[in-house]
């Protein structure tokens, strides 16, 4: 397969999810919509990789995989740490730390 | 045979993704984000880079989506309010990320990247396999390796403190003073506990 089809599928999942971003309202689903931007980029990361025959990018896609997992777990700690004050679970309603 | 596996995958990855963003409960959204994981991991095998697909199967489809699946059981579904703050959000959203795809596309595809066209060189039989990989990372990349190990740990100690069993309300932060500890009454047992 030509390296352009992968690259083109990743472009589309980046969109996807940044659309996820925009027009959901749920911390939660903003965060899966946040690992489908990390996953696309990704693709594109292992993908050149391929395309250069060099592993090191690779090795970049391990190292975001760590960095999506830490961004996991401290949202899903934030997520939890709003229901227990019970807070709306709703982005729009939280807006207190707006500028 | 390569070509209808890529198919197959890439519907499974645009699938999963298109039903993360549509479904109403977060828990479907969950499980479509698995299928897109796991069509994901077929991808990365086809670009023979079999150590980021199976960490891809082992963290992300396993470690990761069951704390979600957990979160999601811990609050619950709950309906979003059509309320929009912006007005013409549901309208906008879609055009934005069209035009986002568009111009990715046009971006990379018009770029002077002569084996973009190509299958990518032959590669010898090790290549992306768990031997490469750890090498390279214990050899080439021990520093990011050592970095992003200390920022897990960051983040564990950070989602502890996040979600703590502390009492909402008063007494939860030690810097903010309570109003308890300002008129010199002592809380009551169990705040600090």
């Amino acid at each position: 397969m030509n390296t352009e089809w992968f690259i083109v599928l990743s472009a589309l999942l980046f969109a996807t999810g940044a659309i996820g971003i925009l027009l959901r309202r749920s911390p939660m689903v903003i965060l899966l919509c946040l690992e489908l931007m990390l996953n696309a980029g990704n693709l594109a990361l292992v993908a050149f990789s391929r395309m250069v025959g060099n592993g090191q990018g690779q090795v970049f896609a391990v190292i975001v995989m760590v960095i999506a997992a830490c961004e996991v777990v401290v949202g899903l700690g934030l997520i939890v740490a709003i229901f227990r004050r019970r807070l709306p679970l709703n982005v729009d309603d939280l807006r207190e730390l707006r500028g | 045979m390569e070509e209808v596996l890529f198919f197959l995958s890439a519907i499974g990855a645009l699938g999963g993704a298109i039903g993360v963003i549509a479904m109403r409960n977060p828990f479907y959204s969950v499980l479509a984000l698995i299928v897109h994981l796991f069509s994901l991991a077929a991808l990365f095998l086809l670009l023979t880079s079999a150590f980021v697909a199976a960490a891809q199967v082992v963290v992300y489809a396993g470690a990761v989506m069951v704390l979600y699946v957990f979160v999601v059981a811990y609050v619950g579904g709950g309906g979003e309010s059509a309320w929009e703050p912006i007005p013409g959000q549901r309208f906008l959203a879609p055009l934005l990320g069209i035009a986002l795809f568009i111009e990715l596309a046009v971006a990379v595809l018009s770029s002077s990247l002569l084996a973009l066209g190509t299958d990518g060189p032959d590669v010898e039989a090790g290549f992306g396999d768990p031997a490469a990989i750890g090498r390279l990372l214990l050899e080439k990349f021990l520093l990011p390796f050592e970095a992003s190990s200390i920022l897990l740990l960051l983040a564990a100690i950070g989602a502890i403190v996040l979600a703590s069993n502390r009492r909402p309300g008063a007494g939860d932060t030690p810097d903010e003073p309570s109003p308890n500890r300002e008129e010199g009454v002592s809380p009551a047992p169990g705040v600090h506990a």
